[in-house]
């Protein structure tokens, strides 16, 4: 009996959370007329919702954007969280544990206190209009990366790395001879973590882009719901399939990395 | 005199090691942060200097009839959306842990909506929550429910973000499925001798035993809503204005923040904004910690 109330509960689960994905793909491919019918399947089946969409904006141009800006911020953010991480992780010196703690505050701080200054200053630089400001930052670390690094460094044997010491082995050696081999798990969380939430961001092109041509997918696809959406020229099944093409990269992530993206979000847990 | 100068070279090392995150601190978050701090006190418009003036952005600020409505709007979504998402979230890991063998695939199903990129789902829920024929309303409609219009009506506006909120639970709810695994068995098994329902088990046993981890939750989820931002300025804000009534329903304090500096360019006034909800997030997490005290059990989990 109570495995049967269980199965049922999976089964509404299932439906609760597949179908609007189920409705997304089906509604992007239905023409003009029946992309409100909540017919299961789309019928007319209008594929060509998708040229229209790639012919009426640069879908290619904000894909590549969005790739390009995804790995310099994914990368960045890898190589600089794991060089502190490490530092915070095999050295002992004073202020060490005083500066961690302040590393761990800077999580809590409302992104929005520093959003006017901080674009004031790539303002100063003169890169303001420019896709730098989106990826840029990483390369001095980010702190819950540096967190969730320092935790797989701490996990690691540490005489192993006595032993490499002993040996005559030099900080950097044991860094990128050891260290980094070792963490690879850890690595691959941050930068998927990372390659998401450059993917997904709107905030930062928001502020930041101002050309077409610049957008990422996200903006772009701000820039499809206000001229195809409401208040335009409601054409939905234009907006669906432009929703369509964003998501299905981030579901793919998902797919091949899973585990990383599961471990990520357990080990936020830690934090506390 | 040897093992000093390991020591030294040791520190020397971490140091450089640590160098991109302190050069990155200073540049990015301490050097803005006093920045901001001043130009709260000033007139800022890009074109011309800074010019002090006091505290008259805050006074502003407090007597802004916009601000009272954003604070007001992102207070009354976080005091419907956390609770919404910690207990859908509770629900779906106690179901997911009973799954056995399929956990893995319902784990995914829960974790897929996490992925999708938010403005994606601004513009899918702007549709199935539609008042005339969006499926959230048919849905209601089988059980003989007339639903609202949830994307036109100020008063749905809000609950209708929270229903979509809902959908991105998963990643709350992979957190308690891996805190309820570290709930030793024991404890439900001696509970059942005593005849314990299974409500008094989760009541006696699985809450107290993952409470620290829902704690966390709170925590962090009330930081996060009180700067909700990206859905609803994809669904209700941008070129097209369709800031009407709808537009003032969804008016969250981040987003009044985002119009004021980059759509006004009022700098100055946006700084004391932040600043005012840095205070208010700073009080209400504070206030979370105290009451943890009372509430959470910490043993048996890792801190």
């Amino acid at each position: 009996m109570r495995r049967v109330g269980v199965l049922a509960g999976l089964l509404v689960v299932t439906l609760a959370f597949g179908y609007p994905f189920w409705w997304l793909v089906s509604a992007s491919l239905k023409d003009r007329a029946h992309v409100f019918d909540n017919a299961l399947l789309p019928r007319p089946f209008s594929p060509q919702n998708y040229v229209e969409v790639w012919q009426a904006v640069p879908l290619t141009t904000w894909i590549g954007n969005s790739v390009a800006i995804g790995l310099a911020a994914a990368a960045s953010a890898t190589a600089a969280s794991a060089l502190v991480a490490f530092g915070f992780a095999m050295f002992r010196f004073p202020g060490r544990d005083a500066l961690f703690g302040v590393v761990l505050a800077t999580m809590m701080l409302p992104a929005a206190v520093t959003m006017v200054p901080v674009y004031l200053e790539w303002h100063a630089l003169g890169l303001a209009t420019t896709q730098v400001p989106l990826w840029a930052q990483n390369l001095f670390g980010s702190a819950f990366y540096i967190f969730l690094l320092r935790q797989f460094f701490l996990g690691l044997p540490r005489e192993v790395f006595d032993a490499a010491k002993v040996d005559g082995a030099g900080a950097w050696r044991l860094f990128t001879g050891m260290a980094l081999p070792l963490a690879r798990p850890g690595l691959i969380v941050v930068f998927v973590f990372e390659l998401k939430a450059a993917w997904t961001d709107l905030v930062k092109p928001l502020i930041y882009l101002r050309e077409t041509e610049l957008y990422t997918v996200p903006r772009g696809l701000k820039a499809v719901l206000d001229r195809f959406g409401e208040g335009g020229e409601e054409q939905w099944e234009l907006v669906l399939a432009a929703s369509t093409i964003a998501t299905v990269p981030m579901i793919l992530l998902f797919l091949v990395a899973q585990r990383y993206f599961v471990r990520g979000t357990v080990t936020q847990h830690v934090e506390q | 005199m040897a093992a000093r100068s390991v020591t030294s070279r040791e520190a020397r090392a971490g140091w450089l090691f640590l160098l991109p995150w302190i050069v990155g601190f200073l540049a990015f978050t301490a050097g803005p942060m006093l920045y901001s701090l001043w130009l709260s006190l000033t007139h800022y418009d890009m074109l011309k200097p800074p010019t002090y003036v006091g505290l008259e952005n805050y006074r502003e600020a407090v007597a802004d009839e916009r601000v009272g409505t954003a604070m007001w709007n992102t207070v009354f979504f976080t005091v419907l959306h956390v609770p919404a998402q910690i207990a859908l979230a509770l629900g779906l890991a106690s179901l997911l842990r009973r799954a056995g063998r399929t956990a893995g695939f319902f784990r995914t199903i829960v974790y897929l909506p996490v992925m999708t990129p938010p403005v994606a789902l601004a513009a899918l829920f702007l549709l199935l929550l539609n008042g005339q024929n969006g499926a959230v309303n048919e849905f209601l409609s089988w059980f003989g429910f007339t639903g609202p219009n949830w994307t036109t009506d100020p008063a749905w506006i809000k609950p209708g973000l929270v229903v979509m909120g809902l959908w991105t639970v998963g990643s709350t709810a992979v957190l308690y499925l891996a805190a309820l695994t570290r709930v030793p068995l024991e404890r439900y098994e001696a509970a059942r001798l005593d005849g314990a329902s299974p409500w008094r088990q989760f009541w006696h046993v699985t809450l107290p035993g993952i409470s620290g981890t829902v704690y966390f939750t709170v925590v962090v989820n009330t930081i996060a809503s009180l700067q909700v931002f990206t859905e609803a300025y994809a669904m209700y804000f941008g070129a097209r204005a369709k800031q009407s009534a709808e537009g003032d329903a969804a008016l969250f304090y981040v987003i009044h923040l985002f119009q004021e500096a980059f759509g006004s360019l009022r700098m100055g006034y946006a700084s004391a904004l932040a600043w005012f909800l840095f205070a208010v997030i700073a009080v209400v997490t504070f206030v979370q910690v105290r009451m943890s005290r009372r509430y959470v059990h910490n043993e048996g989990e890792r801190p």
